[in-house]
């Protein structure tokens, strides 16, 4: 069977440094990461490939330097990498990348499964996966913690819930996002580190993936950032001090104050 | 015509406050030796800029950025959109809380643009629910009842509430940033090809453009961000829970219920085999949590400073003394001590109890975001420097095997279930 992972190359987030100069998030300099949701992406889809047999395609829509995202995803077993990039992707929202993605997945062709991590850790809005199920008309479920089973034309999966999960029979081709309980990623393999380093990475622009102008980057993109600010740090409040015994009896009796307890 | 953003060199001072205003970090200041009195010039990375005229602002004084922005026709007729629109969400028959705190800050919304306030109620015998949600303050339900929507699946509710977005042309739609609202919103908006924002945790209007301003946290919570979405209607946003506060019942309050019976074989070409392409078999309810963790009002959270994993019996010891759920931080998840379920912060949930106990956790920005917005934040922690106990409301400074015991004995001296601390 044919699997589709969908990654995002972000900043590694806790070395994101403001830059009290600019007041701007310090770009340069920051390690790049896959994100980290997509890395149970990648382990399913390989996983699943060692199921049933088949090929893992890795595809990203980013900057140039997102090729050693889809470099690391080949370390780590997936077998094609595809680099989507173009200046004029920039910009893009959800629904222009969602749109994006899309267009790519439509010109690799066949396929069974397409697998995405929940969120990315920089944007966190969990839109793009439904987003590009949605523009490839396939059905998808959200927050997959198992694949209990899959075969030709269905897989039944775990879908974790704030309140347990349900099971859904789903038909396929479809598109699954991932939460962190599906697996435990593996690390790269030295044969796969290898292949990594040899294997061709496909890039496509705009045009090869013949994406309607009006629907990639700024112009696709129907929401826009108005602005950008620094939310009020939380002020501290009260130490308390003393023995243990004395902090524990103040803590309650303020929590009492406050109507708390 | 495309986008088209410039510096007029000689006009720019270098004087930098392009450079603090932009949002993106487009711009850079780059010396100028050559010139006698203005060492820098402010130069702008076109890759980066997306055009949001925050530096042509900033610049009024010198006139010295020049922006020239496309301007983009609107998608729709705006004239035809109208109300705000609340998905009331439920889950086995039953509304969410969420639904609730939605319907008050909806009312808030509709009633600055003197529009009405709707509520959207999909399931399956599920019309009873609707009189409530008209006493916290919906003018009007739409009741679509269904056996095909008993179980959250996304292609019938997100067809169906796509097909009656298309019908009834609402200006306005929020949803619960929940599992469900998450899974299906983006679908409706990809369907309907307009803009959605995620998590926000405000939202505002300006009554001139009638364009909602959508606040959420960007980068981890390291910035926050409002956006708007100018060209499209409706404008789709879901929404944190435990943001707003829960609407008032009102029992005298009014409104109309309109049930719309949809012919579900018919809406969407590809009938009713498109609306079972996914199938619900069935539902697991998770017996070990005894709170859920979203939903608590008081969350009892330990970290790596348990130093072990029987540090969790004490953390639920306490956390059952005062009526809370059991929260973790990641570093303690990964240690394999407690369940990912409970793990609190960006790569786990967000919360916003009224009460969060942070028990050797130090308080990294990651577990801060999903924090942050408590009301009272209690941090026990060895190390005074930590970040939790800097933005504690209550810091205590010790060993937490020492302090919680007594945190317990005094809660229930005070309830009178023990006379005496010992």
């Amino acid at each position: 069977m044919n699997f589709i992972v969908c990654i995002k190359q972000v900043p590694a987030t806790t070395d994101v440094k403001i830059d009290s100069n600019t007041n701007t998030l310090k770009r340069e300099g920051v390690e790049s990461i896959i994100n980290p949701f997509d890395e149970y992406a990648i382990e399913e889809a390989v996983r699943l490939k060692e199921r049933t047999g088949g090929k893992v395609t890795v595809i990203t829509m980013g900057p140039p330097q997102a090729e050693n995202a889809l470099r690391e995803a080949l370390s780590r077993g997936c077998d094609e990498g595809i680099l989507v990039s173009d200046r004029a992707f920039a910009g893009a929202d959800t629904l222009a990348t969602s749109y994006t993605l899309a267009q790519t997945i439509r010109k690799i062709g066949e396929f069974d499964v397409i697998i995405c991590g929940k969120q990315a850790s920089d944007g966190d809005t969990a839109q793009v996966g439904p987003g590009v199920a949605e523009k490839l008309n396939i059905p998808h479920i959200a927050y997959v913690g198992k694949v209990e089973d899959i075969k030709p034309g269905t897989m039944k999966v775990q879908r974790m819930m704030e309140d347990g999960h349900d099971i859904f029979d789903v038909s396929l081709p479809a598109l699954i996002t991932v939460v962190k309980e599906i697996n435990n990623p593996r690390l790269p393999s030295l044969k796969g580190m290898i292949f990594s380093k040899k294997a061709v990475i496909k890039k496509w622009t705009a045009a090869d993936i013949s994406a309607d102008a009006d629907k990639i980057g700024l112009s696709g993109s129907p929401t826009q950032v108005m602005k950008i600010f620094y939310p009020p740090a939380r002020q501290g409040g009260e130490k308390l001090t003393g023995e243990p015994q004395d902090q524990a009896a103040a803590l309650v009796s303020k929590m009492k104050e406050l109507k708390l307890i | 015509m495309a986008n088209k953003i410039e510096v007029l060199s000689e006009k720019c001072t270098g004087c930098s406050l392009c450079v603090k205003s932009c949002p993106f970090g487009a711009i850079v200041l780059v010396d100028r030796p050559e010139h006698p009195k203005k060492q820098k010039l402010a130069v702008i990375d076109v890759a980066k800029c997306n055009y949001c005229g925050a530096c042509v602002d900033a610049c009024k004084r010198f006139g010295a950025i020049l922006m020239l922005k496309e301007e983009k026709q609107k998608a729709v007729d705006f004239a035809l959109y109208k109300d705000v629109w609340v998905y009331a969400e439920q889950r086995h028959g039953e509304v969410s809380p969420v639904a609730y705190e939605l319907l008050n800050e909806g009312r808030k919304l509709a009633d600055k643009l003197k529009t009405h306030l709707c509520a959207v109620l999909l399931g399956d015998k599920i019309e009873n629910q609707a009189q409530d949600l008209i006493l916290h303050g919906a003018d009007k339900v739409y009741v679509i009842d269904n056996p095909l929507l008993k179980e959250f699946c996304d292609d019938p509710y997100a067809e169906t509430l796509a097909h009656l977005i298309r019908e009834e042309k609402p200006e306005i739609v929020i949803m619960g940033a929940t599992n469900i609202g998450r899974s299906f919103a983006s679908r409706v908006a990809a369907k309907i090809d307009t803009g959605l924002t995620a998590d926000c945790t405000a939202l505002d209007v300006d009554v001139s453009t009638r364009n909602l301003q959508q606040t959420r946290p960007a980068f981890g919570g390291n910035i926050m961000a409002t956006i708007l979405t100018p060209r499209h209607r409706p404008q789709m946003a879901t929404v944190r829970h435990k943001v707003f506060k829960r609407a008032t019942r009102d029992t005298s309050r009014k409104g109309e219920i309109v049930k719309k019976n949809y012919d579900f074989s018919k809406l969407n070409p590809g009938g009713l085999d498109f609306m079972n392409r996914a199938k619900f078999l069935q539902f697991v309810a998770d017996t070990t949590a005894k709170v859920n963790l979203s939903e608590a009002d008081i969350i009892v959270s330990g970290g790596r400073g348990l130093g072990k994993p029987e540090g969790f019996k004490l953390i639920e010891e306490l956390a059952e003394t005062i009526g809370g759920a059991v929260g973790a931080s990641r570093a303690s998840v990964d240690s394999g001590w407690i369940p990912y379920s409970h793990q609190v912060g960006q790569t786990g949930r967000t919360v916003a109890p009224k009460i969060y106990i942070a028990c050797g956790i130090s308080g990294q920005i990651q577990h801060l975001v999903g924090m942050g917005s408590s009301e009272v934040i209690i941090a026990i922690n060895r190390d005074p420097e930590a970040p939790m106990m800097k933005i504690a409301t209550f810091a205590l400074e010790g060993d937490l095997y020492e302090i919680i015991p007594w945190i317990i004995k005094e809660i229930k001296k005070s309830r009178g279930e023990i006379e005496f601390v010992k």
